[in-house]
């Protein structure tokens, strides 16, 4: 157990390793592992914000069905409204015509019946003076009782 | 091999020498050495006689060998680097290097970039050197035998020139840091005013050659304690390897092989205790609480 000049040899040694581990092993290293957990820091902080981001489309997209649902419910609504009008109006048309046709028939019956009645009449005008010949055994002057009978066709 | 047991044992512990002998040296080989020079030593007397003047090529070989071999993987490591997945070799380098991180962030508050990788050369170095415990003893030792080189001492760290160069190297460290943090004022304050001291300034004056007793004591006793800690326990697990070593070839495994597997925790523990005491000593010096 000699105490010699390794001891200094030793020391010099241990010195350059030092140093050389200081400046070249450590830094390197040490950069690395920061740099990886800077990354993976991000990376989790990423995923955070991707899920966040996701929470806040579904809740948007959640809003707009809602929304497309209320104004799906609004249009078939108007349209129910719409149709019940138009059903009512063409109702109401198809009364008014019905009327109208019914009117229309009624002033052509009308019309028939003068125009039967009118008929009818002249000739039972012309039977009466037909008949009337036949009691008389004469002719009767139809423009002499003209008068007479029109009288008596407006009896009739 | 030698023949006897002690013979043996001695051989083993034996570095490989290479130092100054004086002139008029007589050599065991019964040569006188003509002219002071530096030489291989050919006999454990020779190389106690060398004195300071000689180093300890096996020791200091295997742990700058080792020291490299370290640096060259850590290196290589460090080149590759990548923020991305990491393969398998940086994977491994990164548990180190996280490892001596937190332990120096657990103790050490201040500011400096000189004490994590400090720390992690000397952890993975002191380990790596303790780690050639566990090659077979005879093993190394018989191949430079065949090389023609007598002795080879293949664990560093039970040359306690080695420990004690790398606990002085922190010592100075220490020194260094306590006089660049408190000043001179403040480490000579910290060296003489505590633990004892008053309010009285004559009875302060007498406590100073007391606290700087107990003070000089205990900062002389950290190099000191470092050094011998290290040394010691790989000492005596080489020892004990040796001794295992004598024993019949059938009979050895029994022991070698139960004992190796404590040395693993021995070398790793000590590997750390150093790594952890210097951490230690270093922020003591950075704290200025007194």
């Amino acid at each position: 157990m000699n105490i010699n000049l390794t001891m200094i040899g030793q020391a010099i040694a241990f010195f350059i390793f030092v140093v050389f581990c200081m400046k070249y092993v450590w830094p390197p290293i040490m950069a690395a592992l920061q740099e990886r957990q800077k990354k993976i820091a991000d990376g989790l902080a990423a995923s955070d914000r991707a899920a966040r981001d996701l929470e806040l489309a579904q809740e948007k997209s959640a809003q707009e069905l809602r929304e497309a649902k209320q104004q799906a419910a609004g249009l078939i609504e108007q349209a129910n409204k719409r149709a019940a009008a138009i059903v009512e109006a063409s109702k109401d048309d198809a009364r008014k015509e019905g009327e109208k046709l019914i009117e229309q028939a009624k002033a052509e019956i009308e019309q028939e019946r003068n125009q039967a009645r009118d008929a009818l009449r002249a000739e039972i005008a012309a039977i009466a003076v037909a008949g009337a010949e036949k009691i008389l055994e004469t002719s009767v002057d139809a423009s002499k009782h003209n008068e007479m009978l029109e009288k008596l066709a407006a009896e009739l | 091999m030698a023949g006897s047991a002690s013979e043996y044992i001695q051989h083993h512990l034996q570095n490989l020498t290479y130092g100054k002998l004086p002139a008029g040296y007589e050599r065991a080989d019964g040569t006188v050495v003509e002219q002071a020079g530096w030489t291989l030593a050919q006999s454990a007397t020779e190389a106690s006689d060398m004195g300071f003047m000689a180093l300890h090529i096996d020791s200091l070989g295997w742990s700058v060998a080792l020291g490299v071999l370290f640096l060259f993987f850590f290196r290589m490591a460090a080149k590759r680097a990548t923020s991305g997945q990491p393969g398998g070799l940086q994977n491994f380098v990164e548990v180190m290097v996280e490892f001596v991180d937190q332990s120096v962030k657990e103790t050490f508050h201040g500011k400096n970039k000189v004490i994590a990788p400090l720390a992690l050369t000397i952890f993975c170095w002191v380990f790596l050197m303790n780690l050639m415990d566990l090659v077979p003893v005879d093993f190394l030792p018989q191949i430079f035998h065949l090389m023609g080189l007598e002795y080879m001492k293949v664990v560093p760290t039970t040359d306690v020139n080695i420990t004690l160069g790398m606990s002085l190297s922190v010592f100075f460290l220490i020194i260094y840091y306590s006089l660049k943090v408190k000043g001179v004022g403040g480490f000579l304050g910290e060296l003489t005013l505590h633990p004892f001291s008053s309010d009285n300034l004559i009875l302060k004056i007498l406590l100073v050659p007391v606290n700087l007793l107990l003070e000089g004591v205990s900062l002389i006793a950290k190099p000191i304690s470092l050094a011998l800690r290290l040394f010691g326990n790989l000492y005596a697990g080489e020892l004990i390897f040796i001794l295992i070593a004598l024993l019949p070839l059938w009979a050895q495994w029994t022991l070698s092989v139960p004992w190796a597997i404590f040395h693993i925790l021995v070398i790793t523990l000590q590997a750390f205790i150093f790594m952890m005491l210097t951490i230690v000593y270093l922020s003591m010096a950075h704290e200025d609480s007194h």
